[in-house]
């Protein structure tokens, strides 16, 4: 879709909200430098949230959004959880199917928008809990990685599950107390990283939603190796502060702590050769982009 | 609903953002449905089941299949996959489990694809979840059922139980009694599902083995014809391609809430999706030529089926025949929507209606006792399970004993 699309019918234009009126006046489609550092001075791709007050996936949701290369030709894919509670708010196409079949509802779209359009990049992003793409959804998600299917894959990490009240699940660390592990977790968090780079994912980060910039980094990162090379995987820890006892300010802190050195959410990425060349090559291409763009035009 | 639609002059037209008569790139020219049917010379093939639904495929202008081994279905997924690499569906693979596949085909339905799978028995219940949400989503895709046995001692054999499991999921079901309407039902049903006021998944099912695995005589209209092709913005619903506006949808996710409009607006979705299945009969009319077939409707006994019970009780009618007893045949197409009114009007002669059926569960035979009057009359049988056929000697049998009438000295199955 071209930003053209997104425009107002002048005879209903009294009758639309005012925020869509603001999104077709300062939202950010279609601007190929986008990132989180529009938020505040453009319009948002996310409306409102229903998510408790702090919670840190309302602020990833945020950069996510601001981050994405080309929203205008982006469809998401969400799983039931605390996200689906927020898709409905955000000025992007997303599907909500089913609890876990995230990844493969992503696969057929992924053709599908390939096939229908094969001349336009649409990219297809997955977007779920750790409930989704982990215990419930872990066979699809693998498979998609192991078939190839050039979209991205992010997992929101809240360590349980948040929606339904705080259960146990398979990214939650060893030895916590939680319902459903009445005695504590007594087994290691699921290693979904490694999992992501031996299934076939040429690029994969792990990080907190801290800080913005790594963020938006991550996010571009992985949906343009998508387009070119193959499936990509990111995992946010979006701590659910609610479950773990933590303050709507503390989130910030928690995920500071959290990615400190010996922290199980210390930044990382693994990338294949082939994607580093990728990203290589549009690091150069952006930086000659604005370079000239610097220059006088008549120089 | 339920009343009698007026059919003449009625004409189903298909998609027609391709303009008919273009040539698609393997040089099938894009074709009205009906001009495919009743225009095109028809010419007899001898073709297993499976065999007819690569025949289908091959003229259905598909964009996604998704296919998965699981017996008896697996043969006709496999050959589909040979009409991909032919170049006449788009794209095709493998998918992991028959859940998976079914999300796979909602991804693809989303994208704005027309869609085609084949499951049967247990993948069917495994892909469960996936069938109301195709319907609430409002997705036309198409699964042909290749129904099997579903219980546990592990069978593949003939039931058609998993139908039963079917029934309130939001989708068309239509049952074929032979690879003809099996043929018929595939193409035809795209054109029904696909309609905007319809727009809702469809079940074309059949017995497994007896109509995949066996060799009959089917008509096809000749392979440079094909269907126009999906147009997916004729859709109630906004296409996931980002090719409209996107929109809030709403301030307040529904399920966050627990008040009257949230209950509201989930049941008044679930009844519009059970309207859109009811929609579905002006169009299905005259494509099928009704959702019923009748012979001899006007006399005492008759028999009422669907799917290959119908072959059988045709011949347990020619058998009586030959004794003296006369009986009526009722053939059910649809089983949703279910010819409420039509099977009213054809069993309002009979004093005896039996319903054949390939499961102990007899779902068809609660289906007619709930919708018609003095339901007394409906004999549920004879049932056959587990793989079993159907002798039509069984049906005439258990007929005949029902009746009070002397019977040669053998075990029933009833």
């Amino acid at each position: 879709m071209s930003k053209e699309k997104i425009v107002l019918c002048e005879d209903l234009a009294d009758v639309m909200p005012p925020e869509y009126h603001e999104l077709v006046e300062s939202a950010t489609f279609g601007n190929q430098d986008r990132g989180w550092k529009d938020i505040g001075s453009s319009k948002e791709l996310i409306e409102q949230h229903s998510l408790c007050a702090g919670c840190p996936e309302s602020i990833a949701f945020r950069y996510i959004l601001a981050s994405l290369p080309t929203p205008e030709d982006t469809v998401f894919v969400g799983s039931t959880g605390c996200t689906s509670l927020v898709f409905p708010h955000v000025a992007v196409h997303n599907i909500h199917s089913l609890f876990g079949n995230q990844n493969a509802v992503a696969s057929g779209l992924k053709r599908t928008l390939k096939s229908r359009f094969p001349d336009v990049e649409k990219d297809v992003v997955v977007l779920a809990g750790d409930g989704a793409t982990v215990d419930i959804g872990l066979d699809m998600t693998m498979q998609s990685w192991f078939r190839q299917e050039k979209f991205t894959t992010i997992c929101f990490d809240n360590e349980l599950y948040a929606n339904t009240g705080g259960q146990e699940s398979g990214l939650m660390q060893k030895g916590f107390v939680a319902k459903m592990a009445p005695k504590g977790k007594n087994f290691e968090k699921v290693r979904l990283a490694e999992i992501a780079r031996e299934a076939g994912c040429a690029y994969v980060a792990v990080l907190t939603v801290s800080k913005p910039n790594r963020v938006e980094q991550a996010i571009k990162n992985a949906v343009l190796v998508a387009r070119e090379v193959g499936p990509t995987f990111v995992q946010l820890y979006t701590p659910c502060i609610l479950e773990i006892g933590k303050q709507s300010m503390e989130g910030l802190d928690e995920m500071k702590d959290a990615e400190s050195i010996g922290g199980r959410f210390v930044q990382k990425e693994y990338i294949t050769d082939e994607a580093q060349k990728l990203l290589d090559s549009i690091k150069e291409e952006t930086k000659a982009r604005k370079q000239a763009a610097k220059k006088p035009v008549n120089a | 609903m339920n009343k009698q639609v007026e059919l003449k002059n009625k004409r189903v037209i298909a998609s027609n953002h391709v303009k008919l008569g273009q040539k698609n790139q393997k040089g099938q020219t894009y074709t009205d449905i009906n001009d495919i049917f009743y225009k095109a010379k028809q010419t007899p093939n001898f073709l297993t089941g499976s065999e007819v639904i690569r025949a289908a495929i091959k003229v259905a202008s598909v964009g996604t299949s998704v296919a998965y081994p699981i017996t008896p279905q697996s043969e006709a997924a496999a050959l589909i996959g040979e009409l991909y690499a032919e170049g006449y569906v788009d794209e095709y693979f493998r998918g992991e489990s028959e859940f998976a596949v079914m999300g796979q085909c909602a991804g693809a339905a989303f994208g704005g694809h027309r869609v085609f799978t084949t499951t049967a028995g247990p993948g069917t219940l495994r892909a469960m979840e996936n069938f109301p949400m195709w319907a609430g989503a409002r997705l036309p895709i198409q699964v042909c059922v290749t129904c099997r046995g579903i219980n546990s001692p592990l069978s593949i054999q003939p039931d058609t139980l998993e139908m039963y499991y079917l029934l309130e999921t939001g989708m068309l079901i239509w049952h074929a009694e032979t690879a003809q309407d099996l043929f018929d039902f595939i193409l035809k049903g795209f054109i029904v599902a696909e309609q905007p006021d319809v727009h809702v998944p469809i079940a074309v099912c059949c017995d497994g083995f007896f109509v995949t695995h066996t060799k009959d005589t089917v008509d096809l209209p000749p392979d440079d014809l094909c269907l126009t092709p999906y147009d997916p913005y004729r859709n109630p619903q906004p296409v996931m391609d980002m090719e409209t506006a996107p929109i809030r949808m709403m301030r307040d996710p529904f399920i966050m809430k627990s008040n009257y409009i949230s209950y509201a607006t989930h049941a008044s979705w679930q009844q519009e999706v059970k309207a859109a299945v009811e929609r579905s009969r002006k169009h299905t009319i005259p494509l099928l030529d009704g959702l019923i077939d009748e012979e001899n409707t006007d006399r005492e006994i008759l028999i009422v089926g669907s799917g290959t019970a119908v072959s059988q009780a045709r011949e347990a009618i020619r058998l009586l025949e030959e004794e003296g007893i006369k009986a009526g045949l009722v053939k059910i197409k649809t089983i949703r929507p279910f010819p409420y009114e039509e099977v009213r009007q054809a069993t309002k002669n009979a004093k005896h209606i039996f319903v054949p059926e390939f499961n102990l569960a007899g779902w068809l035979a609660r289906e007619i006792k709930a919708n018609i009057p003095d339901n007394e009359r409906v004999y549920v049988g004879p049932h056959v399970a587990g793989g079993m056929t159907m002798p039509s000697e069984v049906i005439v049998e258990e007929i005949k004993k029902h009746l009070g009438m002397e019977v040669a000295t053998r075990g029933t199955l009833g």
